[in-house]
């Protein structure tokens, strides 16, 4: 192969160069992880704070209810399982949203002459120059009771009394969406931009139903895009908590709500935060796994 | 998320403005609690360079300081109960009264205060109290109960902001009760935990920061809101009126203090003394619409300020502190909040 040169002359440096990306790693992101993982079996201090002995605790106010003054008997504690399974179907119908959409647009870009593609993608950006704060706040102003939305809506008599979109899951929804859509359709152009249109001619011209082609020839080619779009819309959406804070009202908890609460809100429990932190890149990693083994398998064949 | 824009925003603006200034000065403040000509003023004054960074609740500000914040900022504005935490943290710095000349311009009723006895860290901002407020235009009842928030009447249910904190929100949670704040009995406890499950649902969202503009934009019909800040949004247009209960209210009082560590102890007490004029105490009421604890401002207050309805409460109108409670019934009132949220 062609590369056989460059490989020999870096032979046995490797590491060397390597070094840059392992300190970034080891800093940015072994560390604080670690750092979690180890507050997570801390004590808590009264008011934020912990004290540095081993305990439990954490995992068991997760795990275990034993009722409001910690007297009774512990049974399954449902609430948290709760919020975090809430979190998920949130974060995966978003996805799903997303694929929906960010799927033609992604495909209509790609099949546009090479130099208007530019202007398309530009397009999709633009939005995404402005903080994600703001767009939240201006969602949450587009949609409320007494928002342009509604008011339009009401003055051409298409509805009669407002919506009430303001503080509901759905509104949650919609900012999730919102808010990473080009995630979905930036790497799903990329796939689809590579996809070799004279499979599609070659299909049809077996016979081959439009439904068929899509399924069969154009979605496998362009899986790992979809996969990449997916995740990368599913992670962050999981642990979002300005859209539950600012469209939802603050009232339907999602972890990223929840953790936060722990270390800037009311509660000030850093050990149980840390421990709510740990489960949720616990699920995070099994799904990135699952994904990673499911690659290995097809690669294999 | 608001504190995120007001840094940035005077990050920037000391980038400009104050590249040349002798001093510098670190403000630890709620959002929207000072007006910026102020801050300008002192500036100018002292030749120093000011930034502030803004918080949303008493519990955001001493979670901050306490996961290492403190000794990054010379000053920050708690409310009563927190200036006692904080003292109890060891995270204030203690000043004589002979550092500041205007010492003497507190009023009498402020200067030995429970939270503070003599004032050895701290001096009044601004007090007010915490009730809610109710849209005249969806309800037109009786307003005179906080039944309205804790058991509200149809016309009002699904419409309510409530604070974002646990120490307000439960506080009036209990004088609806008439339970004792920081009780440990477990009966009552109990019935605060019912009564708050039960109109959870009633409730639209927890809010602080935007319990002024859900009043203003009618996303909310009523909402517990500090008396100011009501004004405010009546300022801008909500037809609102601000609540006296017959159970009560809280009062409270914002008090400047001189954080431990203080990167700038000189101007962070000349800040202190500067507040402490009653041309400029008289100035932050103006701005925020609360009472000064100072003597003399009242030559310079607007005069629909001083006699805004929100501050001026009928003379039996009752009122309480809001308490710091032992660490080992906290931990019931954290349970009952975190049983509440989830």
């Amino acid at each position: 192969m062609g590369a056989g040169n460059s490989s020999q002359i870096y032979q046995g440096s490797g590491w060397k160069l390597l070094f840059p990306s392992w300190i970034i790693i080891g800093i940015f992101l072994l560390a604080p992880v670690l750092m979690m993982g180890v507050y997570s079996f801390l004590t808590k201090e009264f008011r934020g704070g912990v004290i540095w002995q081993f305990s439990l605790d954490a995992y068991d106010q997760f795990f275990f209810d034993r009722g409001l003054f910690g007297d009774e008997p512990p049974r399954l504690e449902w609430t948290y399982i709760g919020i975090f399974w809430r979190s998920i179907w949130q974060a995966g119908l978003a996805t799903i949203a997303c694929l929906l959409i960010g799927f033609p647009t992604a495909w209509f870009i790609a099949t546009r002459n090479p130099k208007s593609r530019s202007t398309w993608l530009f397009l999709v950006t633009i939005p995404y120059w402005v903080n994600l704060l703001i767009r939240t706040v201006s969602m949450k102003f587009l949609i409320r009771d007494t928002g342009p939305l509604n008011e339009f809506l009401l003055s051409f008599g298409i509805i009669d009394a407002p919506l009430g979109l303001i503080n509901t899951n759905f509104a949650v929804q919609l900012g999730l969406f919102y808010s990473y859509l080009p995630f979905m359709v930036l790497p799903i152009y990329a796939a689809v931009e590579r996809y070799d249109f004279s499979l599609s001619e070659a299909a049809a011209d077996l016979y081959a139903g439009r439904w068929t082609i899509l399924r069969l020839v154009i979605l496998p080619v362009v899986k790992p895009g979809i996969v990449a779009g997916c995740i990368l819309v599913f992670v962050p959406s999981l642990g979002a908590f300005l859209a539950p804070d600012l469209l939802g009202g603050a009232k339907t908890f999602m972890i990223g709500s929840l953790i936060e609460e722990q270390f800037k809100g009311n509660a000030g429990n850093w050990p149980f935060g840390a421990a709510a932190s740990m489960i949720l890149l616990t699920i995070v990693m099994c799904v990135l796994l699952v994904y990673a083994r499911n690659q290995n398998k097809v690669e294999a064949r | 998320m608001k504190k995120l824009l007001t840094t940035t925003a005077l990050a920037l603006m000391s980038l400009t403005a104050g590249a040349h200034a002798e001093g510098k000065l670190s403000i630890y403040h709620w959002f929207e609690y000072i007006p910026q000509e102020l801050l300008d003023k002192f500036a100018e004054e002292y030749d120093v360079e000011v930034t502030m960074d803004t918080f949303d609740s008493n519990e955001a500000l001493l979670a901050s300081l306490k996961a290492g914040k403190l000794g990054s900022y010379d000053v920050a504005v708690p409310g009563d109960y927190m200036v006692k935490i904080m003292a109890g943290e060891g995270m204030l710095d203690t000043f004589e009264p002979s550092e500041l000349s205007n010492f003497g311009n507190i009023e009498e009723k402020w200067v030995d205060v429970d939270f503070d006895p003599g004032r050895k860290s701290s001096i009044p901002y601004q007090w007010g109290s915490t009730s809610f407020s109710v849209n005249k235009d969806v309800y037109s009842g009786p307003l005179d109960s906080l039944g309205l928030i804790f058991d509200p009447p149809a016309e009002l249910t699904g419409k309510i902001n409530v604070l974002d904190t646990a120490g307000e929100t439960l506080t009036l949670a209990s004088l609806y009760l008439g339970i004792p704040q920081c009780t440990s009995d477990k009966a009552q406890l109990k019935e605060l935990n019912a009564l708050v499950q039960k109109a959870k649902p009633d409730w639209a969202s927890f809010g602080s920061d935007a319990a002024k503009d859900v009043l203003v934009s009618g996303d909310a019909a009523a909402g517990m809101i500090w008396s100011g800040f009501s004004a405010k949004a009546r300022s801008e247009g909500a037809n609102i009126e601000y609540v006296f209960p017959k159970e009560g209210m809280i009062v409270w009082m914002d008090n400047v203090v001189l954080l431990k560590d203080a990167p700038n102890r000189e101007n962070a007490l000349k800040f202190m003394n500067f507040l402490l004029e009653p041309e400029n105490a008289a100035t932050v009421t103006n701005y925020a619409q609360y009472t000064a604890g100072v003597k003399d401002v009242s030559e310079f207050l607007e005069p629909e300020v001083a006699n805004s309805p929100e501050s001026n409460p009928p003379a039996d109108q009752k009122g309480v502190f809001v308490e710091a409670c032992p660490e080992d019934v906290q931990v019931l009132y954290d349970a009952i909040w975190t049983n509440l949220k989830k």
